[in-house]
């Protein structure tokens, strides 16, 4: 107990340590999410009316965030996969990246339903009185919740065995448990589509391709997110990102980037083709009703990044980092509005008695909405910035890290999540 | 380029900064130094800390809960002197707030009655008396104000709220060319807001009206999505209603003030009706478009209008059972013979 203590205050202490422009980034970060904390206050102050949200477009870019973000979680996990089924040697040691982002999105996702609850000091009535089966929220609850501690479990058990200096008994407490958040990952994202999907008022949602879609676009944008942050940890730390690996993620982006496409385009043809009443809001998404057309820049600018992407994987040259990298940008971006703004809003317009009523979200909202990704990320960073030390060998129960300088070159230890023994590469 | 995992790092004695062999970074003199730094940092941290947080000095008294408050038990799990307690509780709350000392009661749902609620097109005029019956009799908010019952101007030629006008202002209604069509909670008996609810803050009386515990509700929104009536409000911001606008006739499930926050919805007057009246809606109406009563009483006004009119609900491919019925003023003939049955426009005018 003391030890972990220790460890704990241990990993406090270095997450402040680090060069000028670590301190910058952190420093910004947490300014960031100081003004979305502010900006939180005066929501609970005056009320959800400091947002665009109206009785007719009840849900906006808090739930959009949500939508997005519970995808990106399951994706980074969801990376497993290949691992498990290719015995995939690359992407061994991203399996802990993978869980870390898993474990900050989730974070994340549990802010932003909270941010949009309108009484959240009476969070503690889902204790008392919990509407399950029925409720498809309170199986959202229970998914999140249970796949935050499954990650918070393995990305903690490993990386304090490493401090231990144990060998991590992966059989019983690891490979278990990853195969269960794998199966998991798949359920997050599978109730949060269902949580729209089972609208029978809202025939936008009420679609059994949504969760389909919901997976596969989730599997383009994870992956996309890791090729990323992989560089930027290669770059910044002295982790070497197998080339490898980036490849092989590549090649997942663009299967379910293609896959997500074709999802997106049989509902496309569905809702135009037949042209029923029901299709008013795909209507006002893609091409408005009226003057109302908010949306109609943002759902093409996302079908145009979407596309663009999808070419560039397509060709040889996405075997360039740079343009897979622009690849990858476009991705993140065209699926966040498609999820988001393309998903939840266009629901609400026309209300189910015909009423429209646009959205544009308020500064203070925005706000949140930043502050809140800025947590995100001050948390992803805060984890990184531990773990590669502690599984490198260089920050151990006999060795704190920052009273002992480390021997130059200090090699990343590759964590093999499914194999025997650790390896050093 | 390494930011946080130099190869060398060393600590002067007490601070702990590293000290990277990168050439921009800093290096630490003396512990004081050192120590000087980081509690200026601390403080700085916890200045904007507190100034982040400096917003919830203009909380309201009656954000800040109170213990009393906090371990109110759910509706259907109170005790009678539970009930009492939280219902003094309510009314000191009212008085403080509007200076009215409510006449606040939990009334429950009587035996062997099941309300509905039948709406003759043919009368509806659109003149919207029932909607601000509704909210004065409610004491919903007025800034901004929130109304249960939207009327919908509808075009010649079809039955699809859709396609009606929300927004109609008119000199003088009817014009002539359209009919109208209020539209309002439909006390569903399969209702898709209560089966969505998390925490189960709303739900169906034996009477069948869905109804909502405003002390449980947790703002999550859920049920407004829901619904395919669009008959849920959300109070978006505290509601603000005028002393002397306030009717201090009370119920704990229907119009006792709401605060910010929380869903609300029309609850067919329940304070009223289970006692033998009639909705505030039903009473303004100037041309009796409006009718109410028990269903499971074949006598019964609503019977009798179900048994012999030709009465349609709205949006019925979505089943969810509404109990809130609309009718024409043609009977079926006895023979049950196939005569046209055109909305009567013209007619509606009393």
């Amino acid at each position: 107990m003391k030890n972990y203590a220790t460890f704990l205050w241990r990993c406090f202490r270095l997450s402040f340590v680090g060069d000028w422009r670590y301190q910058m980034w952190m420093l910004t970060l947490t300014a960031i999410a100081l003004i979305g904390l502010n900006a939180y206050c005066r929501q609970l102050v005056y009320g959800l009316a400091t947002t665009g949200m109206t009785d007719q477009v009840s849900w906006g870019l808090y739930i959009a965030n949500f939508t997005f973000l519970v995808g990106m979680a399951a994706a980074a996990v969801m990376l497993v996969i290949p691992v498990y089924i290719y015995r995939n040697k690359e992407l061994h040691d991203l399996v802990i990246f993978g869980e870390l982002a898993a474990v900050s999105f989730i974070i994340m996702c549990l802010l932003f339903v909270v941010v949009d609850l309108g009484r959240p000091d009476r969070m503690h009535h889902l204790f008392l009185r919990f509407n399950f089966p029925l409720s498809m929220l309170t199986w959202d609850v229970i998914v999140l919740n249970g796949y935050l501690l499954l990650n918070l479990h393995i990305c903690g058990y490993l990386i304090y065995c490493a401090y231990r200096k144990r060998e991590p008994r992966k059989a019983l407490f690891v490979v278990p448990f990853v195969l269960i958040a794998i199966v998991w990952a798949v359920s997050i994202h599978t109730v949060t589509a269902f949580l729209y999907v089972g609208l029978g008022a809202r025939p936008f949602w009420n679609s059994a391709i949504i969760a389909p879609r919901f997976l596969a676009s989730a599997f383009a944008a994870g992956p996309a997110f890791i090729i990323l942050t992989l560089q930027v940890i290669g770059r910044f730390t002295s982790y070497a990102v197998p080339q490898k690996a980036l490849m092989t993620l590549r090649q997942i982006v663009l299967v379910a980037l293609t896959i997500n496409v074709f999802l997106l385009l049989s509902e496309v043809f569905t809702e135009f083709y037949a042209d029923t009443g029901h299709s008013a809001s795909t209507h006002y998404l893609f091409f408005g009703i009226g003057n109302d057309r908010a949306l109609v820049p943002w759902i093409w600018t996302s079908m145009g990044m979407t596309a663009v992407a999808l070419l560039i994987l397509y060709l040889p040259l996405a075997r360039s980092l740079r343009y897979l990298n622009i690849a990858c940008v476009l991705i993140i971006v065209g699926i966040w509005i498609e999820k988001g703004m393309g998903l939840i809003v266009p629901a609400f317009i026309p209300t189910p008695i015909g009423e429209i009523v646009e959205y544009r979200p308020t500064i203070n909202e925005i706000l949140v909405c930043l502050g809140i990704w800025a947590a995100g990320i001050l948390l992803f960073t805060i984890s990184v910035r531990i773990t590669i030390p502690v599984l490198s060998g260089r920050l151990t129960i006999d060795r704190p890290y920052t009273m002992d300088p480390s021997p130059a070159g200090a090699e990343f230890t590759r964590v093999d999540v499914f194999g025997s023994e650790r390896s050093t590469s | 380029m390494r930011i946080f995992d130099s190869s060398q790092s060393k600590c002067s004695s007490g601070g702990c900064a590293s000290d990277d062999a990168a050439p921009s970074a800093h290096r630490l003199g003396t512990t004081r130094r050192s120590f000087l730094r980081k509690g200026a940092a601390a403080i700085g941290g916890m200045a904007a800390l507190v100034g982040a947080l400096s917003p919830l000095r203009d909380l309201d008294e009656t954000d800040l809960g109170s213990i009393e408050k906090f371990v109110q038990k759910h509706y259907k799990e109170m005790s009678p002197s539970e009930m009492q307690a939280a219902l003094d509780r309510i009314s000191r709350e009212v008085d403080k707030r509007y200076q009215i000392r409510p006449d606040l009661k939990d009334i429950r749902p009587m035996d062997g009655v099941e309300f509905v609620y039948a709406l003759n097109l043919s009368r509806c005029i659109g003149c919207r008396k029932c909607v601000y019956a509704c909210v004065e009799e409610n004491n919903q908010s007025r800034d901004p104000q929130i109304q249960y019952i939207r009327v919908v101007e509808m075009p010649r030629g079809t039955l699809d709220v859709e396609k009606g006008n929300h927004h109609y202002d008119r000199p003088t209604v009817p014009d002539g060319e359209h009919y109208y069509m209020p539209v309002q909670c439909h006390q569903c008996a399969k209702p898709p807001c209560v089966k969505v609810c998390p925490v189960e803050a709303t739900w169906q009386e034996p009477d069948g009206i869905t109804v909502i515990d405003y002390d449980w509700c947790i703002g999550c929104r859920y049920c407004e999505a829901a619904c395919p009536y669009w008959a849920r409000r959300f109070n978006f911001a505290e509601p603000k209603i005028a002393s002397e606008d306030i009717n201090p006739r009370m119920g704990y499930l229907s119009n006792r003030p709401r605060h910010k926050g929380v869903m609300e919805k029309c609850h067919f007057c329940l304070h009223r009706t289970r006692v033998g009246e009639l909705p505030a809606c039903l009473e303004i109406c100037p041309t009796g478009a409006r009718k109410f009563g028990n269903v499971l009483d074949p006598q019964s006004e609503v019977s009798q209008i179900l048994k012999s009119k030709r009465v349609f609900v709205l949006k019925e491919e979505a089943g969810t059972l509404p109990r809130f019925f609309y009718y024409f003023d043609e009977r079926y003939p006895r023979s049950g013979g196939a005569q046209e049955a055109p909305a009567d426009v013209e007619g509606a005018g009393a």
